[in-house]
């Protein structure tokens, strides 16, 4: 390979956030990387990614709660709040199938409020809110599978 | 049929059981805690779901989620591994009822041998050799004066509601008695508020040898040859191999068809594990049965060549257990070393942490099955194995030889492991020569 090729990745790699890059062509193969630091950059990636595990999920979750029904929330930015999946299960956005969905974008929703149904084992699970906000995002669409974790709304505190 | 199998585990097990379905052509699907989110078996399943937190109470072990995931993913079967829910009757059963193949023995054969009592019960009916003790508490000492008349002495008092060796006491003759009983039955009731005892005939020298059986939905269960466990600290085995270096031909057929035995008496439909204890004199009694793969089933693949994991996912999905089986060849010797992130300089304290460098050995006769990598965090909230290097020889030297070759190999940098401590018991004497029992580690200097 060519040097000015290769200070062209480099120069990819140095403006991007890529650790590494790796390219074999013709038997040939070239690999750059960043001195990797001790640290990885804790980011979370909110696309939503049904029961598919390409992303690096955050560690931080260790310390939520984990149980009945309430949705799992987390700061998302500076007024944003992640509501998460307490459970694995298929996501209903509606109490039945004819049924009018229970939140729409820019909804404000009050505590306790049922936000989704998560099926699991035939049970119906109602997920509720649990800050008072407005929906800005819903991240899931009507019948997907979710996983525990997985970021299903956002919603932006009032 | 299996169209889609989920693996109820992690770590080099979960890993195991993907190879298998890869070779049979079924797709899999993983689940996962947060802390396992970068985790092999995560990125090499076809699918992955996470179920839980970290901690294995609320995802490894919490049923309703695992089911959930296998419903969400249309997975028709799931493997459990070995610990977690593989020994967990209610699971299987939950299984059963969603329609989900669980790989691996019937929920009420999990139940029968999970239940100490109730599986020297069953096996003892069925002829198997138990370690004669009293069926119930002892009343008082002429009761176990008689016991020792009939089975002989030394012989062991055990508080019925205790363990880790508190009111254990070891009885060599019968001036000791009184003595052994009175004590025993005082510390029983400090420890546990309650002095029952029990006893039961002292197996001395013991060698831990299993017998690896499988059986399929159709009655038939074959034997696969015996694996020695004796190596063990602390009942957590450390080196296994296959053959053991003293059952002869004549002495596996005998173990074989005893464990086949045991194996009927609960109708064994799957891969599952006889435990003996056996003594100098190579008499055999039935320790207890794992209904599960075991971590040291690869000494037994590489002798016997039958991959067994294969096999429990074909017994699974109804296909018989093949003509050829029954006559089993052993090829050669294997050895397995368990690399566990402790430390062995410091009484084997666990050591979670960071592998900044990893190097798996290779070359001939030489497998590693592991789940970790360069840059791979250990999870502080499971167990510590980091993995298993099994290597096979022509005959047990070479097998031996092989090990402090590939051991050599090996390179773990950033956290310390058990290499070091199996370096130097492969170095021993009495090990490379066969000759030793579970004892063995108590009196090992490291």
């Amino acid at each position: 390979m060519r040097p000015e090729k290769i200070l062209e990745l480099v120069k990819i790699l140095e403006s991007h956030e890529i650790d590494e890059i790796e390219i074999s062509r013709w038997g040939q193969r070239i690999r750059i990387a960043k001195k990797s630091n001790a640290q990885a950059p804790a980011e979370v990636e909110i696309t939503p990614a049904p029961h598919k595990a390409k992303k690096i999920q955050q560690q931080l979750a260790e310390t939520v709660t984990f149980e009945s029904k309430p949705a799992v929330t987390e700061e998302f930015n500076h007024k944003g709040v992640e509501v998460k999946s307490p459970i694995v299960g298929t996501f209903y956005r509606a109490p039945a199938p004819d049924a009018e969905s229970y939140v729409n974008i820019g909804d404000s929703v009050a505590v306790g409020q049922p936000l989704c149904i998560i099926e699991a084992m035939k049970i119906m699970n109602v997920i509720e809110a649990e800050i008072p906000g407005k929906v800005v995002k819903i991240l899931v669409e009507n019948t997907q599978p979710v996983e525990y974790n997985q970021t299903l709304f956002i919603i932006e505190k009032e | 049929m299996i169209k889609k199998l989920l693996i109820a585990n992690r770590g080099e097990i979960a890993l195991r059981v993907i190879r298998a379905c890869k070779e049979l052509n079924i797709p899999t699907v993983a689940v996962y805690s947060v802390a396992d989110a970068l985790s092999l078996h995560v990125r090499f399943a076809d699918e992955a779901v996470c179920i839980g937190p970290a901690d294995s109470k609320n995802s490894y072990l919490k049923m309703a989620q695992i089911i959930s995931a296998a419903e969400v993913t249309n997975a028709d079967a799931i493997h459990p591994g070995y610990g977690f829910l593989a020994e967990n009757a209610d699971f299987a059963q939950m299984c059963e009822d969603n329609e989900i193949i669980f790989v691996g023995p019937k929920p009420i054969a999990i139940r029968t041998m999970g239940d100490k009592a109730q599986a020297r019960e069953t096996v003892k009916k069925a002829g198997v050799p138990i370690i004669p003790g009293s069926e119930t508490v002892v009343k008082n000492s002429e009761e176990i004066k008689r016991f020792a008349e009939i089975h002989g002495y030394p012989i062991i008092l055990k508080a019925s509601a205790g363990g880790g060796g508190r009111g254990m006491r070891i009885v060599r003759q019968i001036a000791e008695l009184e003595n052994a009983y009175s004590n025993a039955r005082e510390e029983a009731q400090k420890a546990f508020g309650n002095s029952d005892l029990y006893v039961e005939k002292l197996i001395e020298d013991a060698r831990h040898i299993e017998v690896q059986i499988i059986g399929d939905n159709y009655g038939n269960i074959i034997h696969l040859g015996e694996r020695e466990c004796s190596i063990q600290r602390r009942h957590q085995k450390l080196i296994e191999e296959s053959p053991s270096p003293v059952v002869d031909a004549e002495l596996r057929e005998k173990l074989g068809k005893i464990a086949i035995r045991a194996a009927k008496a609960v109708k064994y439909t799957s891969a599952g594990t006889i435990e003996f204890l056996m003594d100098k004199k190579r008499n055999f009694y039935f320790m207890e049965m794992n209904t599960r793969i075991q971590v040291e089933h690869p000494v037994t693949e590489m002798v016997t060549g039958i991959d067994l994991v294969k096999e429990q996912i074909r017994l699974a999905r109804g296909e018989k257990i093949p003509k050829w089986m029954k006559k089993f060849n052993l090829r050669g010797h294997a050895i397995e070393c368990r690399i566990n992130a402790e430390n062995p300089a410091k009484n084997f304290l666990p050591s979670p942490g960071k592998i900044q460098v990893f190097h798996a050995p290779g070359g001939p006769g030489t497998r590693m099955d592991t789940h970790v990598y360069a840059g791979y965090e250990i999870p502080s909230h499971y167990d510590s194995l980091l993995g298993k290097l099994i290597t096979h020889g022509k005959d047990r030297m070479e097998a031996i030889i092989r090990m402090e070759r590939a051991l050599d190999e090996t390179i773990v940098e950033g956290v310390p492991t058990t290499i070091p401590f199996h370096k130097a018991i492969l170095k021993n004497e009495a090990f490379r020569t066969g000759d030793f029992n579970i004892a063995f580690l108590n009196n090992f200097k490291f």
